[in-house]
């Protein structure tokens, strides 16, 4: 069928061209044109030949302190780093393990020092990203806290709420999709990474942050509205059987995702404002975009809820979803419905894409795919094809991950949410709010 | 660019022990998927137990390579079990999550570093290899071969791997043909007929779940050994993808499409990667890196694989109508 050829080929080549173009701009303009303070730590650093590295800032009372040097030894490596004006430092490092991070305290400026009970040299791990952070408070006086068991229970509270409610940005889309077509879509974690790469590159191009945030946001939409257009429509149209079309979807996937690594390398890079202050809410601490990230992806879904369950267009949505013959029978525009859900998936994905960034924090080429497999567990554990169920699901998974590290180690945390998954399955396999028709 | 050397690299692909393995693996896909209509995402976990499972009691306890192998065959059919237990009765694609999400927590908990001692974590586990090489029959030496020339390690690798792979083929194609290989070809056609004639659906799929996946564990192995150390990064889903292509690119309902599909997949990455790595290096293509090209690849793999399933979804050798889905 040369019909399909073509479109399915332009529809690759829009999306290096677009990756292409956006990156080829100069990274360094990043720190220039960031009107954040501090600007993230890798886009400043000179290029290293290691993809994972362990990286930090250093400052007290009075600003960022540079020229400290700072070493890291473990895994059989050890390499070393100075930090600069912006107090930033990073040491890459060969393979994602744990390592041993110290401060040379006799390079410190006159006056400085660490807080007392700092631990020096300290143990960094690495949890499934190529970034790890080590922290080195710093001023005379200061005490580290250890906190109690009910702060640490709260704060991992809020930051799962948080990581939730972002996945359930993904997973509506993921569901809606799947309610309205049958597809399961696995190159849903590429329509995440999108989001974020498109707005990492927009923002080293010189837009300023909300526009880059924006028009990430907008041509995620558009991949979505493609995607739907040159490929899922004809292949419908063909009657291309679900379990082909979940294949072809994988196939789009690894296209996708190789494509962003041909046109973004296989770094970590920071989008604007990365690296935010910590809040402190009584005893509690948060980091400021964890809570920007919780309203932003609460509001969104509030507005979707509404979007579906008050107007037409969400009445027509949950009509196909719930019969797709029965609602094209009745006067509703089947297509128009599913390319507006592609539409609007690819909108949700691209915004839980840069919430993701900024949650984790980085942008990499395989970001998408890292919580591809949480969006389906939130899916299913939700039940299939429930919008109400993927976002209860998410938030569930979000918040399971997070606490579990008060008992696991942060290595395992997605294990544990994935165990859940299949647990699940084995006694309620509709999900929570699923209906008991929709499992075969 | 030195043809010669790139087209001997692409043919020396065709009998190396990575492709034997993906061929091992994706033999199994064929009994899951082609034979039996179980979406099986999760071959990669099957081959991790299979390195895993062989290479951690070796090194751990220090026991003689069958006793190795045993344990990683008995570690496969657990997984198996368990992995069959929660979605068997359920419709095709919970399968594929549940499969997928299964051979990530086996990369994470293999990854974790609180069990470094045992399983390396990212590292990984090396020197586990011992006992295969001392069984070596073939002389200290090099041994020439027209455009290739290998060891006594190389050959000794390459010809247990492809007997292996020529005795699975053998098994599944008189597996196929047996009463049993039928009623596996009726639950992918038609399930409730084959339940209304008093099959008892569920245990046949767990047994074709369990035999592919032994196929995929042994196919661990063979991808390990060669290689001397195995290490988490191997089993991604990616690899899993990549064996799901080769299925495809050779005919997933047939024995020795899978085969054939691993040969050409393999052929074509080392002949693409030669040419364009010697086209970079002599300054005929300016605008790409070596790094580019290899990921350029991989672009090229998952278009083919989008491409194969639109237009030619039976495959190099497969028939039509023994489709999974019509």
């Amino acid at each position: 069928m040369p019909k399909l050829i073509r479109p399915l080929g332009t529809l690759l080549a829009l999306l290096a061209i677009i990756t292409g173009i956006i990156l080829s701009a100069p990274p360094s303009l990043a720190s220039t044109t960031s009107p954040e303070p501090t600007p993230g730590a890798t886009s400043s650093a000179p290029a290293e030949p290691f993809q994972n590295r362990i990286s930090g800032v250093l400052r007290n009372a009075d600003g960022p302190v540079a020229g400290v040097r700072i070493t890291a030894t473990g895994e059989g490596f050890s390499g070393e780093a100075t930090t600069g004006e912006n107090g930033t430092w990073s040491i890459g490092v060969p393979v994602q393990g744990t390592y041993q991070v110290e401060v040379d305290v006799s390079t410190f400026p006159e006056g400085v020092k660490l807080a007392a009970g700092t631990p020096n040299p300290r143990e960094v791990t690495f949890v499934n990203t190529s970034n790890a952070a080590a922290v080195f408070p710093l001023g005379e006086g200061i005490v580290v806290q250890s906190a109690s068991f009910g702060e640490i229970f709260v704060e991992r509270l809020i930051a799962g709420l948080s990581f939730g409610l972002l996945l359930a940005l993904a997973s509506v889309g993921l569901s809606l999709i799947y309610g309205t077509t049958g597809l399961t879509n696995f190159a849903h974690g590429e329509m995440v990474t999108v989001g974020a790469v498109l707005m990492f590159g927009f923002s080293v191009a010189g837009f300023p942050v909300w526009l880059a945030m924006v028009l990430g946001i907008a041509l995620g939409g558009a991949f979505g509205w493609v995607q739907d257009a040159w490929l899922w429509k004809p292949l419908r149209r063909r009657g291309t059987a679900l379990i082909p079309m979940m294949i072809i979807s994988i196939g789009l996937a690894l296209a996708a995702r190789y494509t962003i690594l041909f046109n973004f390398g296989g770094a970590t890079q920071q989008l604007p404002g990365a690296s935010s202050p910590i809040l402190e809410l009584g005893t509690i601490s948060i980091s400021r975009n964890t809570l920007i990230s919780l309203v932003v992806s609460l509001v969104v879904i509030v507005l979707i809820a509404l979007l579906l369950l008050k107007t037409r267009l969400g009445k027509a949505t949950r009509a196909v979803a719930d019969n797709p013959a029965l609602a094209a029978a009745s006067g509703i525009d089947v297509d128009r419905v599913i390319r507006i859900v592609w539409t609007v998936g690819g909108v949700l994905a691209a915004l839980g894409g840069i919430l993701w960034a900024y949650y984790r924090p980085g942008v990499t080429f395989n970001m998408g795919q890292q919580i591809l497999l949480l969006v389906f567990a939130g899916v299913i554990l939700g039940g299939l094809g429930t919008v109400f169920g993927a976002l209860v699901g998410s938030v569930l998974v979000g918040l399971f991950v997070e606490l579990s590290t008060l008992w696991l180690v942060a290595d395992l945390k997605y294990v544990g949410a994935l165990l859940i998954m299949i647990v699940v399955l084995l006694f309620r396999p509709q999900g929570i709010l699923g209906r008991r028709e929709r499992v075969g | 660019m030195d043809f010669l050397n790139i087209f001997g690299n692409a043919v020396g692909e065709i009998v190396s022990p990575t492709t034997a393995a993906y061929a091992l693996a994706s033999l199994g896909l064929a009994v899951h998927f082609g034979f039996t209509g179980l979406l099986n995402f999760g071959q990669a976990g099957f081959m991790a137990i299979g390195a895993y499972g062989f290479a951690i009691p070796t090194l751990l306890w220090d026991v003689p390579f069958v006793v190795g192998v045993l344990i990683a065959v008995v570690g496969s059919v657990i997984f198996a079990l368990l992995l069959g237990i929660p979605t068997l009765r359920l419709r095709a694609d919970y399968l594929a999550i549940v499969t997928i999400a299964a051979a990530e927590i086996i990369r994470y908990v293999v990854t974790t570093n609180e069990l470094t001692e045992i399983t390396g974590s990212a590292n990984g586990l090396a020197a586990f290899e011992g006992g295969f090489y001392a069984m070596n029959p073939f002389p200290q030496g090099t041994y020439n071969f027209g455009l290739t020339s290998m060891n006594e390690r190389d050959i000794w690798i390459r010809v247990v791997a492809w007997t292996l792979v020529a005795l699975c083929c053998l098994l599944v194609f008189l597996l196929m043909r047996s009463p049993w290989g039928r009623i596996l070809k009726g639950i992918r056609e038609d399930e409730n007929a084959v339940r209304s004639l008093g099959k008892n659906v569920y245990s046949y799929k767990m047994q074709s779940l369990i035999f592919g996946g032994l196929l995929g564990t042994f196919a661990g192995m063979i991808f390990t050994l060669p290689r001397g150390a195995v290490q988490p990064a191997n089993y991604q889903t990616e690899l899993t993808f990549f064996l799901w292509t080769c299925l495809l690119l050779g005919g997933m309902a047939t024995v020795l499409g899978p085969v054939v599909g691993a040969m050409i997949f393999w052929v074509v990455l080392s002949l693409t990667q030669g040419l364009l790595y010697g086209a970079i290096e002599a300054g005929y293509i300016t605008f790409l890196t070596t790094t580019q090209a290899g990921q350029l690849r991989y672009i090229l793999v998952g278009v083919a694989l989008m491409l194969l399933m639109i237009f030619r979804p039976q495959g190099v050798m497969g028939n039509k109508k023994e489709l999974v889905f019509a």
